[in-house]
């Protein structure tokens, strides 16, 4: 059902129609400004150069389409002339008139032409433009630091590459040609009005400014309107979205009345400032048209003096009336233009910011001295690391520790205490301040990252799989892998039974949000992910708050099976597997506070001690 | 669509109105050429100055009359617009408010804001298109074809002949170019899809070293995406310039028919420049006409998913005469309870006996789809029971008032939800009147008082939309104290436990066995150590109630209970209880 399509939209993706909110709203209002417009532009203009050549000839072929029809009307004029010429003297020069017109035809096909090749050499460099940003930005996603992601929500990310591009694309698909098209079209008008007499073009200009005022005027007054209009818009939309989300809990409170009360609000507020808006916007059309028509009668009547003087021609008046007429729109279109290039700037501006941002250490270029890891035995060292997210925040400080092969290290510790931050450290997601981190006796900023990371397994809490089969999903890490080894991996991560009870088995596609399997479910193919890459270090997460106690039970029999005979990084929750850990790291604010076996850390009567008689002492 | 066009109706004398107001714009418009082609014929062939002035004085009056006209119009076509907007709006918003899960599970959430945001937003431009061009294009075109003949019927194949030319444009780009469109927009999705993902599982990708098969993933897409893209700007940048050459076109065609007419004294010069712009009205106004064809199957596209919201009744709502517990205690008993969702084909739970009592803990464990939420979401009346009965001291639950079963319940769901707001707003969702003693008391209970008072505006500390400014947490124990003010007599806690570390939650439930001693608890719970103190713990797998008593009972009694307790804690532990 088309129906369905339209709401799986994603948010980025809103509807064409949304694209520009408020319909000619967002064509009046002044769009956010760029930081800096100059070098913004420049680098935008270092993307289009690449396709110079094909530049020039769309400018060329722009102005020669604009001059062609800024001409036609002074030639469709003559050919009124003839026309009246004939009738005045009593003969029709139907030769002249057959030649004007041809001319005229001619000039229209060559309007035509050029307009189209115009058209679609500007299609593909704007396209081509476009797709070598976005492929930037890809290739820009997998070398920022992860730190980068910290400072910028993914909504913030994801609003650049969707809606900035857009806007970008946009505006290079149509702005760049209207801006010469308008100027060609102002100036050419003029000289053309001109030529056929000083006095009326000068008493058409003078219409100019009152137009100009009369636009400001309603563009001034209706931009308060429409502010209001995005804003209660916002609280609107804001409401909503809040109220249907927490749709149980307003029922359960019985808030209902209150929630409509506020609601009612915000949408009469809406109204209000929607019609008005929408009001102004209107007047401009029937304002700029009574000057319009102002300036036609005044042609009418100065021209029709003028000619019974005979100081113009009838040809003229009527080449004169579509001049003036044709005035208004490229002056309004020059104030648009304007408008856009400005949030353009400001969109190109973000973009170039992504793609220029700094880049993880050492990618791009070689390790000094690259060592291959193979046959990775699984001894990590930690010697003295200290490290901080921020730089004057530090939260390992001098912490040294050995994870020799085939041990299990438990990482414990209250909601948020950090317990990522070692994870992320040995897969070198972050560069850390002192110190230095080993495996097999090996400095990781030696290997490659490829090499580095492609040791490590990891399962994590947030079950990450794509939009693919689940056969493709387990066989991520490694592409090589036969069906038979991936189910093999399925088998130990005790999946095998419930996929293959699914539809399609093993090539059930994974739906957009993955809601067609449970927790549970995506985590086993998680566990089967990592069991098939087979690495010699494994990194886990045993959070599993939502999966239900059955299921749980196999997820835990699949992480053993997964930990056998491979050093491990736990993230422990379950007492069980803190217990039989070899060695057992205590985090509690983001610091390790203490480190030992069990019954090292129990004798220690520390925090570890504490945390752990919480839960068996009498209440 | 019907639904939608209902709103309209009490403004049908106002559209009228509008229509009258078009009409007269229209027609000003169109009498300027037929005064310039008289100044021509009678005044400047003639040589008559002061007919010139005095034609160009009615010329005047003329476009005034228009442009009073057509703002006068634009003021009462805002005001339909929008007002028929905000009304559809309110009844929505409404409407999906009175909703029952069932229905808002039927639609989907997200679904539905699209429908009370985008799709009325949507329904509002249309309205402001129509009633101004839907009008006015037509009225135009007509009027101008009416002058056009009225000045010359023999010159009218010219403009039939551009006519038909933009037809085929249109028809050509109707359906070679717009089925594009939508193809660019699934494209788009798949673009904006796959960068989603990739953001999400940023350290996933990394981990396993898959960037360069993640870039070839998006490039495909990309690929796809800018070549559909290229065709349709191409498309346009042909027919834009084609209508163009069009409309000059048959201005060559006037002129050379129109010239041999005057020489043979059937037409004035003046009318031939007249025609020639009632031509370009004729076409221009067809060109809006067949703008507006496009944009309605849009505009009925929103029109139709909105009525369709506003065409269900929520399947839940108050008897027609609700009865009233008038001291409630708070006794809840499920008896021979039987659920089965709307589009489901068995039971989600059946066979469901069980009472609990005033200040006891009743305790539900057991697996995924086990039908845990469901047998709590009967309770608030999410859904309603399709067997048996569930009674309130005594009385079927759907016999009295939804307002008053709610209000003597304290609902923590699963996922803390907040609202935007001050923490303290939050807080007295269930009651108005709480002092700030007796937030700051449940903020205690539930164990929030650490992050709060580290906070340096306490409870008044504003929580962003969707909380997205507190941990999970966090949430979920703000959405305990919530419950808490409410001084409901029954606590449910949907699994609300699990976000907090063992501590907390240990710490959380001795609090609220000390603090609140008459209420009727009931938990449902994925850790065993949770519950291990309840005075009835019941048991569910598949739907059924496995098994009911002490945690110590079960044990004996129940495999499945000694299965999950096994799985979780050691003999060892177990025994030290």
């Amino acid at each position: 059902m088309a129906e369905m399509k339209q709401q799986r939209q994603a948010p980025g993706s809103r509807p064409k129609a949304n694209a520009r909110p408020g319909g000619p709203a967002g064509k009046m209002m002044p769009g956010e400004k760029a930081g800096d417009f100059k070098k913004t532009m420049k680098t935008l203009i270092r993307y289009l150069a690449v396709y110079k050549i094909r530049l020039i000839i769309v400018f060329l072929f722009t102005i020669g389409s604009t001059l062609f029809s800024v001409i036609s009307p002074t030639i469709l004029g003559s050919a009124t002339d003839v026309v009246v010429k004939g009738l005045l003297s009593g003969g029709m020069d139907y030769g002249a008139l057959l030649y004007i017109l041809m001319i005229l035809l001619a000039l229209y096909v060559a309007t035509l032409l050029f307009g189209v090749v115009q058209g679609w050499l500007m299609a593909d460099i704007s396209q081509n433009v476009i797709y070598t940003l976005r492929e930037k930005m890809s290739d820009k996603l997998d070398r920022l630091p992860l730190k980068y992601f910290d400072t910028m929500t993914h909504g913030e990310i994801q609003s650049r590459m969707i809606n900035d591009i857009e806007t970008v694309n946009q505006s290079l698909s149509a702005s760049l040609t209207q801006m010469i098209t308008s100027f060609i079209t102002i100036v050419g008008i003029l000289v053309m009005m001109i030529r056929i007499s000083l006095i009326m073009t000068a008493m058409a200009v003078l219409v100019i400014p009152l137009s100009m005022l009369v636009i400001r005027v309603v563009v001034a007054r209706s931009q308060g309107y429409f502010k209001n209009q995005q804003a209660f818009l916002g609280s609107v939309n804001g409401h909503v979205e809040e109220m249907y989300t927490g749709h149980d809990i307003i029922k359960a409170f019985n808030r209902e009345d209150e929630s409509e009360k506020v609601f009612n609000e915000y949408n009469d507020k809406l109204y209000e400032s929607a019609w008005k808006s929408q009001f102004l916007s209107s007047l401009m059309m029937p304002l700029t048209g009574f000057i319009g028509n102002l300036s036609y009668v005044a042609v009418c009547l100065l021209g029709g003096f003028l000619a019974i003087k005979g100081t113009i021609s009838i040809g003229n008046i009527q080449a004169f009336i579509q001049y003036v007429r044709s005035f208004n729109h490229p002056i309004q279109q020059v104030a648009n233009v304007v408008n856009q290039l400005q949030s353009t700037a400001a969109a190109a501006e973000r973009i170039f910011e992504l793609i220029e941002a700094e880049e993880e250490v050492g990618i791009g270029q070689e390790p000094e001295q690259e060592v291959e890891l193979e046959d990775v035995k699984g001894h990590v060292y930690f010697d003295h690391v200290s490290f901080g997210y921020k730089e004057d925040e530090p939260v390992l400080k001098d912490f040294s520790f050995h994870a020799y092969p085939g041990q299990t290290v438990a990482i414990v510790g209250p909601t948020g205490a950090g317990k990522t931050t070692l994870v992320k450290l040995l897969m070198r997601f972050y560069e850390i301040n002192k110190g230095a981190i080993y495996v097999d006796g090996y400095d990781i900023t030696k290997l490659s990252r490829e090499n580095l990371r492609s040791m490590f397994g990891m399962v994590l809490q947030e079950t990450w799989l794509n939009n693919s089969s689940i056969r493709e999903n387990i066989r991520y890490g490694c592409p090589e892998a036969t069906d038979e080894e991936v189910e093999a991996a399925g088998k130990a991560a005790y999946i095998d039974h419930f996929v293959r009870a699914l539809p399609q088995g093993y090539d059930m596609p994974i739906n957009e949000e993955a809601t067609n399997l449970s927790q549970g479910q995506k985590q086993l193919i998680t566990i089967a992910r990592a069991i098939l890459s087979d690495a010699p270090i494994m990194i886990l997460d045993e959070a599993t708050s939502s999966v239900d106690t059955r299921t749980e039970v196999m997820i835990q029999q699949a992480m053993d099976n997964l930990t056998k005979g491979r050093t491990s990084f736990v993230i422990a929750h379950r007492l069980s597997t803190i217990r039989n850990a070899d060695h057992i790291l205590v985090m509690d604010h983001g610091n390790i506070v203490e480190q030992g076996s069990h019954e090292e850390l129990l004798a220690a009567d520390g925090f570890y001690a504490n945390l752990y008689n919480s839960q068996f002492a009498e209440s | 669509m019907k639904t939608v066009l209902g709103y309209y109706k009490k403004y049908i004398p106002v559209v009228i109105l509008i229509g009258l107001f078009l009409f007269g714009n229209a027609m000003c418009e169109l009498a300027l050429p037929g005064y310039m082609a008289d100044i021509i014929d009678n005044g400047v062939i003639k040589g008559d100055m002061s007919h010139i002035r005095a034609t160009g004085l009615i010329m005047i009056l003329i476009a005034a009359g228009s442009s009073v006209a057509s703002i006068i119009a634009s003021l009462l076509a805002s005001r339909t617009a929008a007002g028929a907007a905000r009304a559809i709006r309110k009844d929505l918003f409404e409407k999906v408010t009175a909703f029952s899960t069932a229905e808002l599970q039927q639609f989907s959430t997200a679904s539905l804001i699209t429908r009370s945001t985008n799709d009325v937003q949507m329904i509002q431009q249309a309205t402001t298109m129509m009633l101004r061009m839907a009008f006015f294009a037509p009225i135009m075109g007509f009027g101008a074809v009416i002058k056009a003949l009225q000045t010359s019927v023999p010159l009218s194949w010219t403009v039939a002949v551009a006519l038909g030319m933009v037809l085929v444009i249109m028809g050509i780009s109707f359906f070679l170019i717009f089925p594009k469109f939508k193809v660019l927009q699934s494209k788009l999705d798949r673009v904006n899809l796959i960068m989603k993902e990739r953001l999400a599982g940023i350290l996933v990708v990394r981990a396993f070293g898959t960037e360069k098969k993640e870039e070839k993933r998006f490039d495909i897409a990309n690929m796809d995406v800018t070549g559909i893209n290229k065709f349709v700007n191409k498309a346009m940048a042909f027919m834009l310039p084609s209508l163009t050459f069009i409309m000059s076109g048959v201005g060559i065609l006037i002129v050379w028919v129109g010239a041999h007419m005057v020489e043979a004294n059937e037409l004035l010069v003046g009318d031939m420049l007249a025609y020639l712009q009632y031509a370009m009205h004729v076409i221009m106004s067809f060109l809006f006409i067949t703008m507006i064809f496009l944009m309605i199957p849009r505009a009925a596209v929103s029109a139709g998913r909105i009525g369709a919201v506003l065409d269900v009744e929520p399947s839940i709502e108050d008897p027609a005469k609700p009865e009233r517990i008038d001291s409630p205690k708070g006794l809840l008993e499920f008896r021979d309870v039987a659920f089965k969702y709307p589009d489901g084909e068995v039971n989600a739970i059946e066979d469901i006996s069980f009472t609990a009592k005033p200040g006891e803990f009743t305790a539900i464990i057991g697996g995924t789809g086990s039908g845990k939420s469901s047998l709590i979401n009967l309770i608030t009346r999410f859904y309603d029971v399709t067997e048996g009965q569930i009674l309130l001291d005594g009385k079927d639950i759907r016999s009295i008032s939804l307002t008053q079963l709610r209000d003597e319940i304290g609902l923590v769901p699963q996922k803390g939800v907040l609202f935007s707001g001050t923490i303290a707003d939050n807080l007295r969702y269930g009651r108005e009147d709480a002092t700030d003693e007796e937030l700051m008391e449940a903020i205690r209970i539930a164990q929030a008082e650490d992050f709060v008072s580290e906070k340096p505006e306490g409870i008044y500390t504003q929580i962003a939309q969707g909380g997205t400014n507190v941990s999970g947490g966090q949430k979920q124990r703000l959405s305990i104290a919530r419950a808490l003010v409410k001084k409901p007599l029954i606590y449910i806690f949907d699994d609300s436990f699990s976000a907090l570390d063992f501590k907390t939650d240990k710490a959380l439930r001795k609090a609220l066995s000390e603090n609140v001693k008459d209420s009727t608890f009931l938990i449902v719970a994925q850790r065993i150590n949770t519950i291990l103190d309840a005075d009835q713990i019941l048991v569910m797998d598949e739907g059924r109630l496995v098994g009911k008593g002490t945690h110590s009972e079960l044990m004996q009694s129940c495999d499945v209970y000694r299965e999950i307790a096994l799985s979780q804690l050691s003999e060892a532990e177990l025994e030290r209880r």
